[in-house]
């Protein structure tokens, strides 16, 4: 007999981090530090080995999936919105990474806060947000994933300016807010346009209409109209864009390292900036629809892998080179899912939310070590200190790079190849791209790798060795392990710290070997992506793909080994080897090195041309619209020509009774007259 | 001959008369309760002489509710005055300007 999945599992998956959030923010103060991360930890665990649970059923015992209304919030006007859970091999997969690395973070961050005053209320922000980001991947409907995103999107904001005291912290936090905000914009759009078409919020409805949304258009004007599906499907990808970080909505990314290194590995690398990728493949039926709609999304991920990876080349703050690695990854992702090999973008998804979250972890734990220093210029030479971390985020590298038989090797290979083979327009331009991307990412990485672990010891120079540049320092506010600042040894992370890392380091070496084959070409997904036969990658990948192993064998003989290898040597010669051998190019380079310190001057545009414009714009119409012609021509104009009239007016009113009377005989005689002409 | 236009001319004019003397005058109130007896008295002669030319008495009854009427009048026009001098010191017309605007 095949089990049934029980919707109270699915309930309890989702509420018991609620309800964990809920005790440990509102009563926090009450149960105290141990209490609080130990409830946090516990349902979140729970909802682990019950997300584990519920995979098991759907995946090994065969129960159906399960996609069903558990609550109704409203009916308007025929539009139900309810409450509801589709529980497919995407979601359940989904819902047991998030957990699983929700479950180490939670744990790590025992180590990482223990001496932040708002212990508790951390440990309430992060099970809020596995609470919020489980009702946005086990949704059925769009309401509620609407709901799941903007909850992690607020949990998010909370988390980037946790340290509320800092004005770098609220800048970012704000502009993290404000950056989603554009992107949710065209989110609400795209769902509308589906309830528009289809008066439903239901996936279901959605994909059954999706053929018919197709066929019709949307009038711009008398004559231009455009594509229905490709206007929903770019609208709907506009909010992937904000969630999920890509150009230009990336720039909240960079910036959003301002919050703990916990979450920065949670929220900003493995689960919530991954949601638009996962609501593109969740909506493959849409988007497979339309060309157009999916060349934009192909573009704009391989601008993303190529151009925000560069700029993890030339930053010397360790998490925010990782956090450049995350947007370059999730470009890659957004590129597979631009040739419609949705399987490979969510295997990639998976591979990256591992390899990610360990890279961040170890990298929080090397600013543990160096006492809150996340200059990489001032690391060196501390895998000697610090081995399990070292050892942990080598391995997290090797999976980044693309190393054969690690993780990231399979997803990330499979992306260049799906690229290659894609006929969509503008998937030349994105193989190049993730081609490139492949050196850089193992520059970046291994330049990371050997300024902070490897080479001479730069720490412990120049008396205080805390230089303050213009970024962010992840100091806790109580920077003092019982040791003196700056000048102390590093040291190795408690236990609670690195056992998160070996936990991760397991699925981020193996993963990928286990999974690859049954994930992409086993037909893993089943229902839950779908995909046109003409432009189904994947299936023409299958006939190269014969098991794991001898794929990864065969490495050696695609350009991507090639390159990843090319990175990490130039890394090693550069950063290692002969670190002023590039001294000489610096001057002829310093306009490139310029326009990459300013990001491409994403931030200077939005800064001075996005807001100052709006500014400007609003000034105008401030000064000429309201001060001008409402307060000026309406308001005061009106009481002004009144004035002018009774101005004229009282003129009459002279007070002499005379001047009464003569009137009164004029209006006499008018009226006698007009009485007797009309006789 | 005296006919009805000789008499209702010199009613006219009368009229006339004490409506140019309530413009024309600036200095005096009293001047304009006189003006507007005058009026009356205007408006009296022509009721009486249509009254004997149309050999009706009705119009010279009605001559003594106008009296009666401007005799009340009178006293109340003159009693104000009074008060109005105590009040301000001065009749003058031109310093009756209150009213304006």
């Amino acid at each position: 007999m095949t089990p049934m999945i029980d919707p109270n599992t699915l309930l309890a998956i989702a509420l018991l981090p609620l309800a964990a959030a809920i005790i440990a923010g509102l009563f926090g103060r009450l149960i105290g530090r141990t209490a609080a991360h130990v409830v946090t930890i516990a349902a979140v665990g729970a909802s682990f080995v019950l997300s584990a649970l519920v995979a098991w059923q759907l995946l090994v015992q065969g129960a159906p999936v399960f996609n069903e209304a558990v609550y109704t919030w409203l009916v308007s006007d025929g539009i139900r919105m309810e409450v509801g859970f589709l529980i497919d091999p995407l979601s359940v997969m989904m819902m047991c990474v998030v957990t699983f690395v929700s479950l180490c973070v939670h744990v790590y961050t025992i180590g990482y806060m223990h001496e932040d005053d708002g212990y508790q209320r951390f440990f309430a922000y992060i099970s809020l947000f596995t609470f919020a980001m489980l009702m946005l991947v086990m949704a059925n409907n769009f309401m509620q994933l609407f709901f799941g995103w903007e909850a992690v999107g607020v949990v998010s904001y909370l988390l980037i300016g946790f340290w509320y005291t800092r004005p770098s912290a609220i800048f970012a936090n704000l502009k993290a807010f404000l950056v989603n905000r554009v992107g949710d914009f065209g989110f609400v759009l795209g769902i509308a346009g589906v309830v528009y078409f289809t008066g439903s919020l239901d996936y279901r409805d959605a994909f059954a209409a999706a053929p018919q949304i197709a066929s019709s258009t949307i009038p711009l004007s008398a004559e231009w109209s455009v594509s229905a599906i490709t206007l929903v499907c770019i609208c709907l990808f506009i909010g992937a864009m904000g969630k999920s970080a890509q150009v230009p909505l990336h720039v909240w990314l960079p910036d959003s390292m301002e919050g703990p290194t916990p979450i920065s590995a949670l929220i900003h690398a493995a689960t919530m900036v991954t949601a638009g990728i996962y609501m593109v493949a969740r909506l493959s039926p849409l988007f497979e629809q339309s060309e157009a709609a999916m060349s934009f999304v192909l573009v704009v991920g391989a601008t993303t892998a190529l151009f925000m990876g560069v700029l993890g080349v030339v930053n010397n703050d360790i998490k925010r080179v990782v956090a450049y690695s995350t947007l370059s990854q999730l470009g890659y992702m957004t590129v597979a899912l631009g040739v419609s090999a949705y399987s490979v973008a969510i295997f990639h998804l998976m591979t990256h939310a591992f390899f990610k979250a360990l890279l961040f972890l170890a990298a929080g734990s090397v600013i543990m070590g160096m006492h809150h220093e996340q200059d990489m210029r001032k690391m060196g030479g501390l895998a000697k200190w610090m081995p399990i971390t070292a050892a942990t985020c080598w391995l997290g590298a090797l999976a980044s790079i693309g190393t054969p038989f690690f993780s990231g090797f399979y997803s990330k290979d499979f992306i260049i190849e799906a690229a290659h083979e894609s006929q969509r327009w503008g998937a030349t331009y994105a193989y190049w791209c993730v081609l490139a991307g492949v050196f850089i990412t193992a520059l970046y990485t291994f330049r990371m790798i050997f300024m902070t672990f490897h080479g001479e010891a730069r720490w412990g120079q120049g008396g205080a060795a805390h230089g303050h540049d213009d970024h962010g320092h992840d100091d806790h506010g109580h920077a003092d392990h019982g040791h003196g600042h700056g000048g102390g040894t590093p040291h190795e992370s408690p236990w609670v710290v690195t056992l998160p890392l070996v936990l991760l380091a397991i699925p981020a070496v193996a993963i990928g070997y286990l999974t690859v084959g049954p994930m992409l070409f086993g037909g893993f997904f089943g229902e839950s992506i779908q995909v046109l036969p003409r432009n189904d990658v994947v299936a023409a990948l299958a006939s190269h793909f014969h098991g794991a192993a001898s794929f990864a064998l065969a490495a050696p003989t695609h350009p991507p080994f090639w390159l990843a290898l090319a990175g990490v040597l130039t890394a090693w010669w550069v950063v290692i080897k002969r670190p002023h051998a590039l001294d000489g190019l610096v001057a002829p380079l310093a306009p490139l090195r310029r326009v990459l310190d300013n990001k491409y001057y994403f931030d200077w545009f939005n800064e001075y041309v996005l807001a100052a414009g709006s500014r400007g714009l609003g000034r105008l119409l401030w000064k000429a619209g309201d001060q001008t012609l409402i307060d000026g021509a309406l308001v005061n104009g009106s009481a002004g020509l009144v004035g002018v009239l009774a101005g004229v007016v009282r003129r009459v009113q002279t007070g002499f009774l005379y001047t009464y009377a003569f009137w009164m005989v004029i209006g006499l005689a008018l009226l006698l007259g007009w009485f007797l002409m009309r006789a | 001959m005296i006919t009805l236009q000789h008499m209702l001319t010199l009613s006219g004019l009368l009229f006339a008369l004490s409506v140019a003397g309530i413009f024309l005058n600036r200095k005096n109130i009293i001047l304009i309760l006189m003006c507007i007896e005058l009026m009356l008295l205007a408006v009296n002669f022509s009721f009486v002489s249509f009254s004997r030319f149309l050999g009706d008495l009705d119009g010279q009854v009605f001559v003594f509710f106008v009296l009666t009427v401007a005799a009340a009048e009178a006293a109340i026009g003159l009693a104000i005055l009074v008060v109005l001098f105590r009040e301000r010191g001065s009749i003058n017309v031109e310093d009756l300007d209150t009213l304006k605007g």
